[in-house]
């Protein structure tokens, strides 16, 4: 098993570095077919970790590799836990890698950096699958750090264009203000349970749910919400949930395959994933669940009014990525991991096909990606046209679907969950639900209906994409549809995850409330088309096609009446305005003014030349004593003279 | 086991021999031909020095490879050299920068070629000399040796404003090291020995340990750099050429650290303790304030030269941490963690920060340009040098997987159990650190290209790129398997923590 998974990790590393390093050496289709052999090596033997632990019940396998370090009679390790929870991970990220690096293979045909880019991308995958496998806190960090390394050299992957090597700085600096929080937190995992072993510091937190520390004199803090915050800090980075959600959007000046692979299926779940491995940490502290809570249903319900007033395509699909994650931080924090989890999985298939989706329409609009340009492509794009709407209608729950299964059953959690927010998260997450129907639709009727808005050149040259492009959108179709219905059972009330995740008795109980509700995938579908998010999303659907099919005069007006809110929205609320100014402007100005007053000014100027000056102002002073002149000299001597008598006088005399 | 040949000497005066012969043998026509006789030189004294690694024995915190025969008997002075786990990494680090600085140099210097070379070996083997002396005039006697090959290499084949820099470089270093010798003799006085043991071992009263520490502090602090003394190095950086640079960043700079570990520790302890809060507020002022300085940078050299403040900051903080870490937690195996948190600090700065210097003395070379705006669109002339200079920037940045990370997350780490603010200011590098470095990477090397010098670049050539190779394969080594390296130190970090928990007040007033 151990070998096992050296393999699974170690074929997309080969790949990477045959492609990155030798890349001039074996050619672009030596490039392609090395990773994609790795990747598609690393896919099969997952599915026979998959088989072994998840389906024949084998023992989950927790084995250190080698010491990295010891120090302070800590030893840190670099090592693997394979149980439930990364199988399934390891299933997903490598299946998607795998789609995605076919996918590229159309997608960047002519481009100069393409074995750079396959490179890339099956480092990202050696690195999130490093993530998952993870059986300590430190190897999580380096798997954390690498993907996100590897987003930023993918977002800068065009990096003359001045956009994408702003946004990807910006990426990764917003991902380490995450990382901040989460290497603080990791710091105080190690302190107070000696260990940054998972099995050794899962064993060791419920001893520690008491206990409290001060951080400011005379205010102590429970220990677990402390921790619990901070960690979640770095899944606010990774996962991009509000306020550090910033960078998302501006990651689309990536190119697509990536986009569809690290920014919406894989690495920004990261967080996602990480707070359910940590769930007997999570499970300590109802403030920091709360907490979570909240962000997440801020980050679902306002990102996704975002994604109503975007034009560019693959934006749409970056606000919407970033609402879904709100909806699985919501489950979070009602402590229905394995829900996230399942929304996780089907997010990944139809969000990543969403994504390349929309990369087929940008191929076949020779690279234009606003939506306003396009128009009736359906005729075009038959493929393209069908899975992007199969996508859309996962994206929206629709009933039977994948992401019907998972969303409708974060809702039904949140509804009964009686934790600190749920009320709000609640509202967020079923209005979440029709503004998600609204701009899903929005984009399908936009892109795939209508009028055919481009101009004669491109219509011309309008045609499906190859197979390469198409068969991957099939690939993924497929689960969109299917996963959910055969995933529900077993991975949300089942015992799936065995001991992966771990609820306290309280929230246990919700589960089982919930699990008496259910009756099976198809009951839950029948009953699913009575209940509100059903009907919420049909009314998005209706309105879609009303404002942009039927009538496409309203939007406008609408936008003419609701102007204040239009800005509001277009400034995307004023975070991006403010983060320029506020933190990269206060940052160098801070900087100007520390250097040019303290080292400038103060040290040198004062201080160091200072004292050279003082130097210098002396023996100026002691030179214009050596005059050369015999009277100066004698002068000073009958000076000298009277002073001394002055003195003497002045004893006899006393 | 040891071999008969006094092998730690050979590494030491190797290369000052002969770095004599090349200066003499290289004058006239021969002048650019000892370039091959350095490099052999240099490679052989790398090689001698991992015959130390090689027969070094990792269970023993005691001095090794020990050489004593007296010196100047009657003041009790002994040619007394030795080495224990914190002197070798350090040593290893010099001798292999010492290769890197000679091919380094090969074509780029044009004038004075065989003084070029013989003075960076001369500086080798002081470098050497003061990781391995054990007696501490003969250590005082290499630390101001090494000043003038230095001072030399600057003052010649500098920049523009070399003198100032110059000058400034010398009256800050050599103001610290005469107080430093200052305190030397006054221990002399107490304990009738320039033993270090022996000093070590001297009982101090608090006030006495209390002037010994500050006399040590601004020698040592000068050299790390700590805030507010370090406004020397940025000046001294920009104008050196590339090799002083990155002898200057690479292994002076440990000089500081070091001595902090082998004399301000050790002798003074109590001092250490009591004025621990004042050391950690100068290393935090060093890696937050320092890190706000670097963003605003318009000069390459002088951004990674605050860059190199900035991260030695975690080196003092990691050494002066200890004491609130066993307050806090009442184990000194914790206070170990700090130290060898800082030594892993020493040496992966040595290779991230030399080869930072090495990326800009590439582009130098080229452009002779060190302003930021001269640069832009690098990686379409240069796409092979971009990158290293990427999975450089990436390890300045603290990037796991990179010896960057190795030291910072230790310290980071164990400053939390002293205290979570003094963990909150130093993890601000993670976000600082990644700002100003990859900003300076992105103007110079992302984007079109800016102008028709840029257009004009050729990429790296197979000189460069072996020796930006071998700093790679360091880099990532250390990140990917640090456990050598501290296994080397275990048990010297071991001694030194038993050694300062051992305080010397009472046993000085019981005298």
């Amino acid at each position: 098993m151990k070998e096992l998974c050296l393999y699974i990790v170690l074929a997309p590393l080969a790949g990477a570095i045959l492609a990155g390093l030798l890349g001039h050496v074996i050619g672009r289709a030596g490039a392609h077919w090395a990773t994609i052999a790795g990747v598609g090596a690393s896919f099969l033997l997952s599915c026979v970790a998959f088989q072994r632990i998840v389906l024949g019940g084998e023992a989950p396998l927790n084995e250190n590799l080698y010491v990295w370090l010891s120090t302070g009679g800590v030893d840190f390790h670099v090592g693997f836990l394979i149980d439930q929870l990364t199988c399934t991970m390891m299933l997903v990220v490598t299946f998607v890698s795998w789609m995605v690096h076919i996918y590229t293979v159309g997608y960047m045909h002519d481009d100069p950096g393409y074995q750079r880019f396959f490179s890339y991308i099956s480092l990202f995958t050696f690195s999130m699958l490093m993530l998952v496998m993870s059986n300590n806190f430190m190897q999580l960090f380096f798997g954390w750090e690498a993907v996100g390394l590897v987003s930023y050299l993918l977002i800068g992957f065009w990096f003359k264009r001045d956009s994408a090597i702003y946004a990807n700085l910006k990426a990764f600096l917003v991902n380490r203000v995450g990382d901040f929080g989460f290497l603080l937190g990791i710091a105080a995992v190690l302190m107070y349970c000696g260990s940054l072993d998972y099995a050794e510091v899962f064993a060791k937190a419920p001893s520690l749910a008491e206990t409290t520390i001060t951080l400011i004199e005379g205010h102590p803090v429970s220990l677990m919400t402390v921790t619990c915050l901070l960690l979640f800090v770095g899944a606010m980075g990774k996962s991009a949930q509000v306020p550090l959600h910033v960078w998302l959007p501006d990651s689309m000046e990536g190119p697509t395959p990536i986009s569809a692979l690290i920014h919406a299926a894989t690495m920004v779940t990261a967080g996602i994933f990480m707070v359910a491995r940590m769930s007997p940490l999570f499970e300590l502290s109802q403030t920091a669940l709360s907490a979570v809570l909240v962000i997440g249903s801020i980050t679902a319900f306002f990102m996704g009014l975002l994604g109503l007033v975007q034009n560019d395509i693959k934006r749409v699909v970056a606000y919407s990525t970033l609402s879904q994650l709100g909806y699985m931080t919501i489950a979070l924090g009602v402590s229905a991991y394995s829900t996230a989890i399942f929304h996780l999985m089907t997010h990944a298939f139809f969000k990543a096909l969403l994504f390349l989706a929309a990369g087929s329409v940008i191929m076949g609009m020779h690279h234009e990606q606003d939506m306003r340009h396009m128009g009736g492509l359906r005729k075009h794009m038959p493929i393209t046209w069908i899975t992007c709407l199969i996508g859309s209608l996962a994206l929206i729950g629709f009933p039977g679907t994948a992401g019907f299964f998972s969303k409708d059953m974060i809702i039904d959690a949140v509804k009964i969950s009686t934790v600190p927010g749920a009320g709000i998260a609640y509202a967020a997450a079923l209005t979440g639900v029709f503004v998600t129907a609204l701009y899903s639709f929005r984009l399908v009727f936009m892109v795939f209906h209508g009028k055919e808005r481009m101009d004669h050149h491109t219509q011309e040259h309008l045609h499906e994409s190859p197979a390469v492009v198409t068969v991957p959108l099939i690939a993924l179709a497929i689960p969109s549809l299917m996963i959910g219905a055969v995933g529900i059972s077993p991975m949300v009330f089942g015992d799936y995850f065995g001991s992966s995740i771990v609820l306290n008795h309280e929230h246990a109980e919700l589960m089982e409330r919930l699990h008496e509700e259910f009756h099976g995938a198809g009951e839950f579908t029948l009953h699913g088309l009575m209940q509100p998010p059903f009907w919420l999303a049909m009314a998005g659907v209706f309105t879609a096609w009303f404002c942009y099919l039927k009538q496409p005069s309203i939007p406008g007006k609408v936008a003419a009446a609701l102007a204040p809110v239009k800005r509001v929205l277009d400034s995307r609320y004023g975070f991006d305005a403010f983060n320029e100014w506020f933190f990269a402007g206060g940052a160098r100005g801070t900087g100007g003014l520390l250097w040019r007053v303290g080292d400038v000014g103060l040290i040198d100027g004062l201080l160091v030349n200072g004292s050279a000056r003082l130097v210098g102002w002396w023996a100026q002073v002691m030179r214009g004593l050596q005059s050369g002149y015999l009277y100066h000299y004698a002068f000073a001597m009958i000076l000298g003279l009277l002073a001394l008598l002055a003195v003497f006088v002045h004893k006899v005399l006393a | 086991m040891q071999l008969d040949l006094p092998l730690l000497s050979l590494v030491i005066w190797l290369p000052i021999i002969g770095g004599l012969w090349v200066i003499f043998a290289g004058s006239g026509a021969r002048e650019r031909g000892v370039r091959y006789d350095a490099l052999i030189i240099s490679l052989v004294t790398f090689a001698l020095s991992l015959l130390l690694y090689r027969d070094f024995d990792l269970t023993t915190a005691s001095m090794q490879f020990v050489e004593l025969h007296p010196w100047i008997a009657s003041f009790k002075i002994n040619y007394h050299i030795g080495i224990d786990g914190i002197a070798l990494p350090l040593i290893l680090l010099t001798t292999f920068t010492s290769i890197l600085v000679i091919a380094g140099g090969w074509e780029v210097i044009e004038e004075r070629v065989n003084q070029y070379m013989g003075a960076f070996l001369i500086l080798e083997g002081f470098m050497v000399g003061v990781f391995s002396a054990l007696d501490a005039l003969l250590f005082y006697v290499f630390w101001e040796a090494m000043l003038i090959p230095m001072f030399l290499i600057i003052g010649i084949w500098g920049g523009p404003r070399r003198v100032y820099a110059t000058i400034k470089f010398f009256l800050y270093t050599f103001l610290g090291s005469v107080l430093m010798l200052v305190a030397l003799l006054y221990l002399y006085a107490h304990a009738h020995s320039f033993n270090l043991a022996d000093l070590q071992a001297t009982a101090l009263t608090a006030a006495e340990q209390r002037w010994i520490f500050i006399a040590f502090f601004l020698a040592f602090a000068v050299k790390v750099p700590m805030w507010p003394v370090h406004t020397w190095l940025p000046d001294a950086h920009v104008e050196a050429p590339t090799g002083g640079s990155v002898v200057l960043a690479a292994i002076m700079l440990k000089m500081g650290g070091y001595g902090f570990i082998r004399f301000s520790l050790p002798i003074t302890p109590d001092a250490s303790a009591s004025l621990d809060s004042f050391m950690i507020a100068l290393s935090l002022v060093a890696v937050v304030y320092i890190g706000f300085v670097a963003l605003v940078q318009q000069d390459m050299k002088k951004l990674i030269a605050y860059s190199s403040i900035s991260h030695m900051g975690f080196v003092t903080l990691g050494l002066f941490a200890m004491f609130d870490i066993y307050a806090a937690t009442g184990d000194w195996k914790n206070a170990a963690m700090g130290i060898e948190g800082a030594m892993v600090q020493m040496i992966s700065h040595g290779f991230i920060s030399g080869a930072m210097f090495l990326c800009v003395g590439v582009l130098y070379d080229r452009l002779h340009s060190r302003q930021i705006n001269d640069y832009g669109g690098v990686a379409n002339t240069m796409p092979v040098f971009a990158g290293f200079m990427l999975l450089f920037a990436m390890a300045n940045a603290g990037l796991p997987a990179t010896s960057g990370f190795v030291g910072e997350f230790i310290v980071i780490l164990s400053v939390f159990k002293a205290n979570f603010w003094y963990a909150f200011a130093a993890a601000s590098t993670l976000i600082l650190g990644a700002a100003y470095t990859l900003w300076m990477y992105k103007r110079v090397v992302f984007g079109e290209i800016r102008n028709s010098k840029v257009a004009a670049l050729t990429d790296i050539n197979g000189r460069e790129a072996a020796i930006l190779t071998a700093l790679a394969i360091l880099v990532l080594v250390f990140g990917i398997w640090p456990a050598p390296l501290l296994d080397m130190m275990h048990a010297s970090v071991q001694h030194l923590v038993e050694q300062v928990a051992q305080s010397k007040i009472s046993v000085a007033a019981y005298e």
